[in-house]
């Protein structure tokens, strides 16, 4: 199949951007997203023109670096998809794409559709660690988690740190992924000795890099390639309210962690 | 243990009290429902009702301060929000398509201000009795100057206008500030957006009669 | 290859060359379900080098089905009949959903094709018992250094390395390291600093020159072509050979006609490629001088020089029951090898059967 791209083009951080409109031919549908855009570039480079920059890693929709707005949705037309796992079999012979980077003031442009996400990275550090004792393996039953704990913990866990929420909410909103780093901690035991002042450093450090706030559009969960729910930032919200409302300060007692 | 003033300084719990303050705002508007709906009685049930609030001055002004509070706190909020969202995403998308949010929340930030000066107006024609509509102004006759606004064509589509723009924001608000307060969940959902809708339709038609009714004149032809 | 997939799917491919019909149209008796054919006690669930090399094998026999020739099928058609796809899909169920959204294809109704593909190293840095490299101070954990790995050393023991390096060695070894060293005692204007990146800078100019036509992505297609043909899961010494023949003059051809758009002053990623291919060109001629120096078939690395009359590895542990490490003795020098002995004492060494 034959295609048109529409691409961002920005030099770097600084330089001024523009779209670019670059012939794809002869494109297999078997290929995913990325492989179509190297092909792309492999022909840019042949041609003597610079390729266009993209984030990728895994190439199997675990680590999140992957990640552009597709015709006017984060990773593309298929729910549940990283862009990664986006195949062209989902695009028509002839169509026309648009790609742009994620927008959002918490994640500058770097080149062409790469974004600097390290807020994120802030966001998480500011989280903390868990005083969990380490060392030898707990005894199987000696710390009980309700399978339903665990298994919202697990749901909460699946985020993989793309930033799409971010860049589908018209706030430029980061509270899908903070919802979810706050609560798969917050709902296990391991998590509850923290867990107020976590969420409080985590809301902090989210609104100190310039992320807008929630207004309840819930385009971040549908945009989401690992459909991580919104019900995660309703958890986040009693969460901080629970922080203002409920905490008590901890004594310092004997036991470990 | 952290104190109110960080909280309400984040983003969270500035929409928690837009959402407390909306809270109070709609609750005024059901009951403002009640006060329209009189005046299709006739003049002495509404103007009976207006008697009634007007009952002890302490606890109208009680009423009055709280509605003032929440609206100043709202739309408050409401700016200090959008001027943050704003910022937030400096360069925009050639191309975006939206997948789930509604038309009445993307909307929110405009019904809102028009809402603003509505209800300036609103208290100019039937509190305050200024001259912004034309006709007499009758102190404690709250029929007469409704009747007398309603009849000039362009007061009475201004008030429908209005309550159409006010059922457009609490078609989003009216399930959002419960959202806000962390009452979100899938098993919730589709309860709160049927109380939104409900709500809304309750609300904004209930407000619409008297106006419209005179508009059409069915009510002093 | 997963093995967990192995346990219920049975692999096969049709009996004859160039056969193109769709799997449900060949019949019982013209499929070979050659693992359990070979392998009649393991049957599908040998080991992955072993499945692997199968693989291949049937493959270059041009019985490897779907386009290109190059996949086996993994068919779960008899489980499904025997206990219902619901079992299956409960077992299953993310990994079939991963195929078909790559495939298209739902592996239900059809069966899968699969086909082993490089993903993971063998091999690495050479470390010492605390994890350091021959660079003091230089620490190499997990998949990056030489130690823990037998015949393959996929997903869960490359984890595992990582695990063990990470949670038990390197906390109770880094610290001797550091206690030994001031802090602050080095400073970015040092001229060694300068040296690292004068010698940085002229290379990334070198690769920016643009003498040629050819991008990076081709020379790395060409290098990985030649090492999965000659220096994959299965060796001769006339292809690795023929490799070692091949890979200066690519490494010439490389330096001399790459063509990489851009400058070094800001974020580039074909010059990030190209750094890597630079790289992999010398590394590559390094693996198949290994490969070619072990004489014998141990684990992922097979000889076919060295095999039983039954196609088995072959070990030769009179002289090969060493780990060897070759020492880089400047550009263009011929590497030193080193050997280390392995000593069992209570489990000894034996040659293992599938059969
Ligand atoms: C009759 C008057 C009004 C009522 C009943 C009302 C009600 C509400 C309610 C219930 C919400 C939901 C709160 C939440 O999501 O947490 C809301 C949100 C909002 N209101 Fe109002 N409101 C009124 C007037 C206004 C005015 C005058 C403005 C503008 C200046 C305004 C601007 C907004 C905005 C921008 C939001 C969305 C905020 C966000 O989600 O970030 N509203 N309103
Ligand atoms: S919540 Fe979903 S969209 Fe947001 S960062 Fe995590 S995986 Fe990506
Ligand atoms: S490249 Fe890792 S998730 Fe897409």
């Amino acid at each position: 199949m034959n295609l048109v791209l529409m691409v961002w083009r920005q030099e770097n951080a600084r330089a001024q951007g523009h779209m670019q409109r670059i012939e794809a031919k002869d494109v297999s549908p078997d290929m995913s997203f990325l492989e179509m855009l190297d092909v792309v570039n492999e022909g840019l480079t042949e041609a003597g023109q610079s390729p266009i920059a993209f984030d990728h890693d895994c190439r199997e929709g675990i680590c999140g670096s992957c990640g552009v707005v597709i015709n006017g949705v984060p990773h593309g037309p298929q729910p549940g998809t990283t862009t990664c796992q986006l195949h062209m079999r989902h695009f028509r012979d002839g169509q026309v794409i648009v790609i742009e980077p994620f927008r959002a003031r918490a994640f500058p442009v770097i080149r062409d559709l790469m974004v600097d996400r390290s807020a994120f990275d802030r966001v998480i550090a500011a989280g903390g660690f868990i005083t969990s004792p380490t060392g030898s393996a707990p005894d199987g039953n000696a710390m009980l988690v309700s399978k339903h704990a665990a298994d919202t913990a697990m749901e909460a866990a699946a985020c993989i740190g793309c930033g799409a929420c971010v860049a589908a909410c018209p706030n430029a909103s980061a509270m899908l992924f903070v919802g979810a780093k706050v609560s798969h901690l917050g709902l296990l035991p391991q998590g509850q000795p923290e867990r107020w002042s976590r969420v409080h450093a985590m809301v902090a450090a989210m609104d100190a890099e310039g992320f807008g706030g929630c207004t309840n559009f819930l385009e971040c969960a549908a945009v989401c390639p690992k459909n991580v729910s919104s019900d995660f930032i309703g958890r986040l919200n009693r969460d901080l309210i629970g922080a203002v409302f409920l905490a008590r300060p901890r004594v310092a007692s004997n036991d470990a962690g | 243990m952290f104190g109110l003033i960080p909280f309400f300084r984040s983003t969270i719990g500035k929409k928690v009290l837009m959402a407390v303050s909306g809270f109070f705002l709609f609750a005024f508007c059901v009951e403002h429902v009640t006060g329209a709906l009189l005046f299709l009685r006739g003049p002495d049930a509404i103007n009976g009702y207006g008697r009634l609030l007007h009952y002890s001055a302490a606890l109208i002004w009680f009423f009055r301060a709280g509605l003032l509070t929440s609206a100043v706190v709202h739309v408050t909020f409401a700016t200090l929000l959008y001027f943050q969202e704003f910022g937030a995403r400096p360069v925009g998308y050639q191309n975006r398509r939206y997948l789930r949010s509604s038309y009445a929340a993307r909307t929110m930030k405009y019904s809102g201000p028009f809402l603003l000066g509505f209800v300036i107006f609103h208290l100019a024609h039937l509190t305050w009795g200024y001259n912004v509509v034309p006709g007499p102004f009758i102190e404690g006759d709250i029929y007469a100057n409704m009747l007398n606004g309603f009849r000039t064509g362009w007061v009475a589509l201004v008030y429908l206008g209005a309550v159409s723009l006010l059922g457009l924001h609490l078609l989003h608000g009216a399930h959002s500030m419960f959202e806000s307060l962390g009452l979100r969940h899938r098993r919730i959902e589709s309860l709160l957006f049927g109380f939104a809708r409900v709500a809304t339709v309750v609300i904004s038609v209930g407000l619409a009669l008297a106006p419209a009714a005179v508009f059409f004149r069915i009510i002093g032809g | 290859m997963s093995e967990s997939l192995r346990n219920d799917g049975r692999v096969w491919v049709p009996l004859r060359a160039g056969d193109q019909r769709p799997p449900g149209q060949i019949p019982e008796a013209e499929r070979d379900y050659y693992l359990e054919r070979r392998y009649p006690s393991f049957g599908n669930l040998v080991p992955r080098d072993v499945a692997s090399r199968a693989a291949k094998a049937v493959c270059d026999e041009n019985r490897g089905v779907g386009p290109g020739g190059r996949g086996v099928f993994l068919d779960f058609s008899d489980v499904i009949s025997r206990q219902g796809e619901a079992v299956v899909r409960e077992r299953y169920g993310n990994l079939f959903d991963m195929y078909e959204r790559i495939t298209a294809e739902n592996p239900y109704k059809v069966p899968m094709r699969i086909y082993p593909a490089v993903h993971y190293t063998m091999g690495g840095l050479w470390v010492d018992y605390n994890l350091m490299s021959t660079i003091p101070g230089l620490f190499v954990l997990g998949e990056a250094n030489f130690s823990d790995h037998g015949a393959n050393r996929l997903g869960a023991s490359a984890l595992m390395q990582g695990l063990a390096d990470g949670y038990f060695i390197i906390p109770y070894t880094i610290g001797s390291y550091l206690a030994g060293s001031k802090p602050g005692s080095g400073s970015a204007d040092q001229p060694e600093f300068d040296a690292a990146k004068a010698q940085v800078r002229e290379r990334a100019s070198r690769l920016l020159a643009r003498r040629g036509r050819r991008s990076a992505t081709s020379f790395h297609r060409e290098l990985g072509k030649l090492l999965w043909e000659n220096c994959g899961m299965a060796r001769t010494a006339a292809g690795l050979k023929q490799a070692l023949a091949r890979i200066p003059e690519l490494r010439e051809q490389f330096w001399r006609e790459v063509m990489v758009p851009g400058s070094q002053e800001e974020l580039n990623q074909s010059l990030e490629t190209a750094g890597r291919v630079g790289d992999f060109l010398e590394f590559a001629e390094l693996l198949c001088r290994d490969a070619l120096t072990r004489e014998e078939s141990c684990g992922g690395h097979f000889r076919q020089e060295y095999q039983t009359p039954d196609g088995e590895a072959r070990r030769d542990d009179a002289r090969f029951a060493h780990v060897a490490v070759w020492e880089h003795r400047g550009d263009g020098a011929e590497p030193l090898r080193h050997t280390e002995p392995l000593s069992f004492e209570n489990v000894h060494l034996a040659q293992r059967s599938y059969k």
